[in-house]
């Protein structure tokens, strides 16, 4: 025990020392979670849209007063014909076009649904996607209230409503994936940059030398950064609640266990990737191009795994990040509970158990020859 | 080109913060001297060979190399010596060839040049067979050679060598001398430091740095009766002992 | 048994090699880089396992035996390997506390070499001198009391006083016992041992104590000495009756068969202009039987 915890002693002396491993143990997360809490922010504010209006009637008026009044949108232009819509894109003025039929009055003095076309500028599909739902919640929300007036039978009509995220804000989906970024970072490259780095200075072969038994190098790695990873999601979800009002509809325990279980998973990958390599750089590339680019491509953190191509989305299933993701999404913002989380939680531990058993598995007690 | 010294230094002082590395050393070293630069390690002579080679500037005091100041012509003196050193300076993934094709290409030799003289250099090393082998696959007695041909390559007028010899067993240490004395008697001047006092013997001159500071600088003959010592390492005990307190 | 055996052989990077080592013993295995000195430093680290022959330490195997083995040894690395960020104290406390010791519990057998060390204990290991830093490292392979020290190249790069020193330690060391087992590249350093391996290529040229080795040469050796040196070592290798000829300190050293052709050597010498020359016969030494036996290998 004492061996122990000087090798855990020296390991922080190790990341204390070092100006550049504190900056990213602890710069990072900030950075990040500023990052997409702000810069990144796909949330639809004062988007301009052009209107070609076909029945510029007492109706249609009021429909695009209505848009042009919402904190979304303003109106940008009224066009005469539809060239004029993709003017206006191509010029990046609109980013959203809306047709309204030149029957749109009477049809809604009849009690039918008019057929209001809308365009989006699909040179940025993810943007366009987001507008035009937005736009049809508007039309919608209109048509209904204009219905109830105008006739006395009411009408069947569909509406969407955004729930748990009324105000469909971004930062709420991006604290689940920093925290899975982060935690992954901090776990699994620090603690595989430092066994290599150990290698790389020959003091591995003084520590093999030692009576110390793999199990306590690997924890004495393990559990510093074990700590510091907790540290971070804690720093992180605290950010999110304090500066972008991330809600916290969940368990604190299941939070903090989830947490725990993720740090593991990655510290696994970690002593795996370091005892597959014999330097730094090769810890480093390994890491970069083998963890963090699949989870930021495929956890679901940028992109939704529901509009992948099949492949990817299987693929996506050996990703832990994602797993976390669907935990801590459900934990924070929908406050699921524990009988409705029980299939991520499970699964995450499952790849965990696979992990380690791998990991220990590649740790020897001697050098490879 | 009118006549100068090879290397002369003068005053040549460089300081770390508050710690002075080399404190005011000067000297000269002839054309086709084979002059030994000594001294025990943390003495400073790392940071005077990088001054010379225009890698570091002085902080104070002057240095000419090949005629040209060092501070004000790095580029120049650059152009005019050789360098090797203990780690090698070849590209282990790349064939013999290929290593003095780049390495020729880097000071403007033109392709047919650099063949001639490696097919040159190999016939004198008796290596020829090497031509197309990579340099990881080579012993390291080879290396050492190819290493010192390499930095003869662009026919420098100064070669400096550090630590050359570290490591290799005593006939190919003799024979990487010989190389250095076939170099000296061809009027290259040689500029060497190591560990091996046996190896200072060889030289024209030795100079011994002890804390930054140039304490003797003789031929080993004249050191040896100075110092009333049979050898150079008795010299060099008397001179650096008990100077070690870093 | 306080005696340690070991014997090993295997292919390519080491070939077959077998030796002992008594308690108290200071056994030198000199060779060149690349002749096998680390690998096989390795093996009896229980750090590599050999392909074939088995060694022994203190009795104990060192595949099956290698925990037991790891807790009695002591070992330095070729390379300084060492904390750099973490100072001098921390360092040797670190060491001792993962070998389940204290500095002061074993304070004694570091006092001597790390009473110099005292005066910087504070300082980053990193910012030492080349010879500081293998003191650290010294203590801290002798800091759990081991039986055996293993010591791979611990001179290398360090300036020639700091070298004496430490073979000055190693000879205090020995005297309480310890069995120690060091690799070198410096032919002088060879004689400071009780017995030497002479290697090269993963084989062992020779193995006797310094002063049988050295009688091992054969033919005779003279010095010879003129102003111009390079002239005198061409003019000397195409001479028949020389069988070799190296720059060695201030003189050439030249093998002949026999001494009476040191006559015609050097009326031969004074016809071709050497007028300055001097020779005379020199006691062979472990560099000169050294480079005859590599001659020698280099010939089959």
């Amino acid at each position: 025990m004492r061996q122990f915890l000087a090798f855990v002693k020296k390991e922080f002396r190790h990341i204390f020392r070092d100006r550049r491993t504190l900056l990213i143990l602890f710069g990072m997360p900030v950075a990040q979670v500023m990052i997409f809490g702000f810069a990144l922010n796909n949330e639809v504010e004062n988007a301009g849209v052009a209107i070609f209006d076909m029945s510029m009637d007492y109706e249609s008026t009021l429909l695009i007063n209505h848009i042009d009044v919402s904190s979304y949108f303003f109106v940008d232009r009224t066009c005469r014909n539809i060239e004029c819509i993709e003017d206006a894109f191509r010029t990046n003025t609109a980013r959203l076009g809306i047709v309204i039929p030149a029957d749109f009055g009477s049809k809604l003095w009849r009690g039918e649904n008019p057929a209001i076309k809308i365009i989006g500028d699909a040179s940025d599909p993810n943007q366009a996607q987001v507008l035009t739902t937005y736009a049809k919640a508007i039309i919608q929300s209109h048509l209904a209230e204009r219905a109830s007036v105008t006739i006395e039978l009411p009408i069947l009509r569909s509406t969407s409503r955004m729930v748990f995220n009324p105000e469909l804000k971004a930062v709420y989906m991006f604290v689940p994936g920093i925290m899975g970024f982060i935690l992954l970072l901090v776990s699994a490259m620090m603690t595989s940059l430092t066994i290599a780095r150990e290698k790389e200075l020959g003091t591995m072969e003084l520590l093999l030398v030692s009576p110390l038994r793999s199990a306590h190098i690997i924890f004495g790695k393990v559990a510093p950064y074990w700590l510091l990873s907790f540290v971070n999601a804690i720093i992180i979800v605290l950010l999110g609640i304090v500066v972008f009002d991330t809600p916290m509809n969940g368990s604190v325990v299941l939070l903090t266990m989830s947490c725990l279980l993720f740090s593991l998973t990655a510290l696994a990958l970690g002593i795996f990737i370091s005892a597959r390599s014999s330097s730094q750089m090769t810890a480093m590339l390994i890491s970069m191009m083998g963890l963090l680019l699949p989870t930021i491509l495929l956890s679901g953190f940028i992109f939704p795994i529901e509009n992948m191509p099949v492949v990817l989305q299987v693929v996506s299933n050996v990703i832990p990040a994602k797993w976390f993701i669907i935990l801590i999404k459900g934990l924070m913002i929908k406050g699921s509970g524990i009988n409705m989380l029980w299939k991520p939680f499970a699964i995450l531990l499952f790849i965990t158990v696979l992990l380690s058993i791998a990991a220990i598995r590649n740790v020897k007690p001697r050098l490879e020859s | 080109m009118k006549e100068h010294p090879a290397i002369s230094a003068n005053n040549l002082t460089r300081k770390f913060g508050s710690f002075i590395a080399t404190n005011a050393i000067s000297f000269e070293v002839k054309k086709g001297e084979i002059f030994g630069f000594l001294g025990a390690n943390g003495a400073g002579k790392t940071t005077a060979m990088r001054m010379l080679c225009g890698l570091l500037a002085p902080t104070s005091g002057s240095a000419t190399v090949a005629g040209y100041d060092v501070a004000s012509y790095p580029e120049k003196v650059k152009q005019h010596i050789g360098y090797m050193s203990q780690k090698f300076s070849l590209y282990e993934d790349l064939t013999v060839k290929e290593n003095f094709l780049f390495y020729g290409g880097v000071y403007g030799l033109r392709r047919k040049e650099i063949l001639l003289r490696l097919n040159d250099m190999l016939k004198r090393l008796d290596l020829v067979h090497a031509l197309n082998t990579r340099v990881g696959e080579l012993p390291l007695g080879w290396k050492q050679k190819l290493s010192f041909s390499l930095a003869m390559l662009h026919q420098p007028e100064i070669i400096f060598l550090d630590e050359p010899t570290g490591g290799v067993d005593p006939i190919t240490r003799r024979k990487f001398w010989d190389l250095i004395y076939e170099a000296a008697h061809q009027g290259v001047t040689i500029f060497v430091t190591t560990h091996y006092m046996d190896e200072a013997e060889y030289c024209d001159r030795v100079s011994i740095m002890v804390n930054g500071v140039i304490e003797a600088l003789d031929s080993p003959e004249n050191l040896r009766s100075k110092y009333q010592a049979e050898t150079m390492d008795a010299v060099f005990q008397e001179l650096a002992r008990g100077t070690i307190t870093l | 048994m306080r005696n340690i055996g070991k014997s090993y052989k295997e292919v390519i990077a080491l070939n077959d090699i077998s030796f002992d080592v008594a308690d108290g013993e200071l056994f030198g295995l000199i060779g060149p880089d690349g002749a096998g000195k680390t690998t096989l430093f390795r093996i009896l680290c229980t750090l590599i396992v050999p392909d074939q022959g088995e060694a022994r330490v203190r009795g104990l195997d060192v595949v099956e035996d290698f925990r037991s083995i790891r807790k009695s040894i002591g070992y330095m690395p070729g390379r300084f390997s060492l904390y750099q960020d973490l100072t001098v104290q921390e360092n040797l406390e670190f060491f001792a506390t993962i070998f389940g010791t204290t500095i002061e519990q074993n304070y004694h057998l570091v006092r001597d070499i790390y009473t110099q060390l005292e005066p910087f204990k504070q300082r980053l290991a990193g910012d030492l001198s080349g010879g500081m830093k293998q003191k650290l490292a010294l203590c801290c392979a002798l800091i759990h009391k081991p039986e055996v020290l293993f010591l791979d190249e611990p001179t290398t790069g360090v300036d020639a006083v700091s070298r004496k020193e430490f073979w000055q330690m190693l000879k205090r060391l020995k005297k309480d016992g310890l069995a120690i087992l060091v690799s070198t590249p410096y032919m002088d350093e060879a004689a400071l041992c009780d017995r030497i391996a002479l290697m090269q290529n993963g084989r062992i040229l020779d193995i006797n104590t310094p002063q049988k080795i050295s009688e091992e040469f054969v033919g005779v050796l003279y010095a010879v000495k003129s102003s111009r040196v390079y002239d005198l070592l061409i003019a000397l290798r195409a001479h028949p009756l020389v069988l070799s000829c190296y720059a060695f300190g201030e003189y050439l050293h030249v093998t002949l068969a026999k001494s009476e052709d040191s006559k015609e050597l050097e009326s031969h010498l004074q016809n071709q202009g050497f007028s300055d020359l001097k020779i005379h016969l020199v006691t062979p030494g472990i560099e000169n039987v050294f480079m005859q036996l590599l001659q020698q290998t280099d010939e089959k």
